[in-house]
């Protein structure tokens, strides 16, 4: 089942034409109407006219964080600001978030996008969706809500509410289908169990689950905890929110609505474009946004692509599942240490729980790490010794572990924050 | 039917298309729409074979045809309707289409073109009322309808129309615009090109935008027309849906 079969299953040739369409329209009407790109492209000594392939996008300079911040709020719409009709920001997980406008057919096709995402995840107008996602700038819960009502399925706008109340509503209402962030969807069914609330007793069959990387060892713990089919999805404010990409019930890799966007996987140090299979930052173009228009932005997310053709019958591209950002990639000890490399550790050990958190301190010149796990039985020294093995073996370096009681680490309602950094200052 | 990847056409040093890409799906009505001198008719010429290219590639059913002669595009099943209808004045109705069918007696189908001659007066009666009068006495929406039928006689699977409604009176270009639905309806593909923007997008399925010889958009009819910088340009209004 797809939302829109003529587009999610076209045929490759069909799908690289109206990319190629799309991309030089992007480009004319970046080209004639961002004075930024103008410029961009001009020092890079690239016309849009010596446009020809595809792969000529290679040759275009990227667009980073810093080139949205540097034109904060509006300098690199493509439309007057009465086209706009509305405007978010990205959710700041990393610094100063910056403004995303959508004209009329912006917001059109962005709902499409989100339906894709929740059709492919199960969800149909027959369900009643519950957004825990807070409603405001971000656009995780606008994106769903709109998704869902285009779908014609039942919305229930929760936003942000204690965990007790998410589970309440989710109870009495009889929902369906949960949409938040994966560490919140754990931080939901814990409430649930603590209640006395038997996951079997609701109406709960699909969650979808997004704007953080998670493990499939967490999607496992998910589905039995919440009996229910849970999917990943994948999308960042700066290009229009969700919607860029979503799992299907094959579960094996997210597929990317290439009719409206075009990524590309690089090489996070030498920028240049890594084999499909290959992990590497996610590039994004977009091909339809009228209001914002975004040339090869640099995600800082790190995944692979993949071209094979999927069981499901979209002939989509994929993105494997998120690793990490390249921002979150710590190095410890010189070692490339990703937070969801913990995670997944942690939830295939007995007594711990996926809520942890890392913090990093320099002591003569030295880094040190520590973990902190919840775990039930904090006092158990052969499980820390067991939790620091796993961990040492699974990252490659030595880091210390400390065993704190269940609840006591600050528990999400958004995006999870795992980090502590002490280095610096 | 129509794939066609960064055509580039210039006349002398003056670049009039750059790097044009569009397709056209089989069945469907693509319109083109843009200001004038944006393109739009040298794109037509040049996918009929009447102007030379100077890159890029067309695939019409999948082959790759661009450089090839005017003739061979028709015999192919490609048929321009050209801007200004061009019917031939001093001959009558009857001759004018049998011309169009011309490609066709060459291949002996002389017995179809009959054929072929009936279906166009079902579709046109009033050519067939006017069936030996000579073209050049024919209102314009007459001599538009003598051109259509002209290229519909060579039975072509892609039949593109420059600017059908120029000059016409309202009720006459309504009654064109219908019969090119009924065109495509009967399964024949449509590339349209008007200046007429919002009678173009209420019949085609998808469009492009053509300025300064580029696209600059592409999308459904519903988007085109809900764009405010298509509103402000070609619909000559905003309109707040």
């Amino acid at each position: 089942m797809s939302w829109q079969p003529e587009r999610e299953e076209m045929d490759r040739t069909e799908i690289e034409q109206l990319q190629l369409e799309r991309l030089e329209a992007t480009l004319n009407r970046v080209q004639r109407s961002v004075p930024f790109y103008r410029k961009r492209f001009e020092e890079a000594g690239f016309d849009a006219d010596g446009f020809r392939s595809l792969s000529d996008l290679r040759r275009l300079p990227f667009t980073t964080k810093q080139d949205l911040r540097d034109n904060h709020p509006y300098g690199l719409f493509a439309v007057p600001l009465r086209d706009v009709v509305r405007v978010h920001a990205s959710s700041g997980t990393t610094g100063l978030a910056t403004a995303v406008g959508y004209t009329r057919n912006d917001l059109n096709s962005w709902s499409d996008l989100v339906a894709r995402v929740l059709v492919a995840g199960g969800v149909g107008k027959d369900d009643v969706v519950q957004v825990a996602f807070d409603y405001g700038l971000f656009t995780g819960a606008f994106g769903f809500h709109q998704g869902a009502e285009r779908l014609g399925a039942s919305v229930i706008p929760v936003s942000s509410a204690s965990a007790m109340r998410q589970v309440g509503i989710m109870k009495d209402y009889r929902t369906t289908a949960l949409v938040c962030t994966p560490s919140h969807a754990m931080t939901l069914a814990d409430a649930a169990l603590d209640a006395g609330i038997a996951p079997g007793s609701l109406s709960l069959r699909f969650g979808l689950f997004g704007a953080e990387p998670w493990s499939e060892s967490m999607r496992a713990e998910l589905q039995a905890k919440l009996k229910i089919a849970a999917t990943d999805n994948y999308g960042l404010s700066e290009v229009g929110g969700p919607g860029l990409a979503g799992e299907c019930m094959d579960r094996r890799g997210l597929h990317v609505a290439e009719d409206h966007f075009l990524v590309e996987v690089v090489d996070p140090e030498t920028l240049q474009p890594v084999p499909d299979g290959t992990a590497g930052e996610l590039v994004v173009t977009t091909l339809t946004r009228e209001a914002l228009p975004v040339v090869r932005f640099r995600t800082r997310d790190l995944a692979s692509l993949t071209r094979v053709p999927c069981a499901c019958g979209r002939t989509l591209a994929r993105i494997g599942r998120v690793k990490g950002r390249t921002d979150d990639l710590l190095i410890v000890k010189g070692a490339r240490v990703f937070p969801s490399e913990i995670e997944a550790v942690l939830l295939e050990v007995d007594g711990t729980d996926p809520h942890y958190e890392i913090v990093l301190d320099r002591r003569d010149g030295r880094d040190e790490a520590l973990v902190r796990v919840e775990a039930s039985a904090p006092g158990d020294e052969a499980l820390r010794g067991v939790v620091a093995r796993r961990l040492a073996s699974a990252l490659g370096v030595p880091v210390a572990v400390e065993l704190v009681p269940p609840r006591s680490l600050a528990r999400s309602e958004g995006k999870a924050r795992r980090v502590v950094d002490r280095r610096r200052g | 039917m129509l794939r066609v990847r960064n055509l580039d056409v210039a006349y002398g040093p003056v670049a009039a298309l750059r790097r044009v890409s569009l397709h056209v799906n089989q069945g469907e009505i693509a319109t083109l729409i843009g200001a004038n001198g944006a393109g739009k008719t040298t794109l037509l010429r040049c996918l009929a074979g009447l102007t030379p290219a100077r890159g890029g590639e067309v695939l019409f059913r999948g082959d790759p045809v661009l450089g090839f002669r005017p003739e061979r595009m028709v015999a192919l099943g490609c048929s321009l309707v050209p801007e200004g209808r061009q019917v031939f004045a001093a001959l009558p109705v009857r001759e004018n289409l049998l011309i169009g069918g011309s490609v066709r007696v060459r291949r002996g189908l002389r017995r179809e073109v009959d054929l072929d001659l009936e279906r166009i007066y079902r579709l046109f009666p009033r050519l067939q009322e006017r069936e030996r009068q000579l073209a050049g006495t024919l209102s314009g929406g007459e001599q538009q309808m003598l051109a259509i039928g002209r290229a519909l006689m060579a039975r072509p699977a892609l039949v593109m129309l420059d600017e059908p409604s120029m000059g016409l009176a309202p009720l006459v270009v309504k009654d064109i615009l219908a019969t090119v639905v009924r065109i495509a309806a009967g399964g024949t593909t449509v590339l349209l090109v008007e200046q007429n923007a919002r009678s173009a997008l209420r019949v085609a399925r998808r469009g492009y935008v053509l300025e300064n010889g580029r696209v600059v958009l592409e999308g459904t009819s519903d988007e085109l027309l809900a764009n405010r910088e298509v509103q402000r340009a070609y619909l000559g209004s905003e309109v707040i849906p």
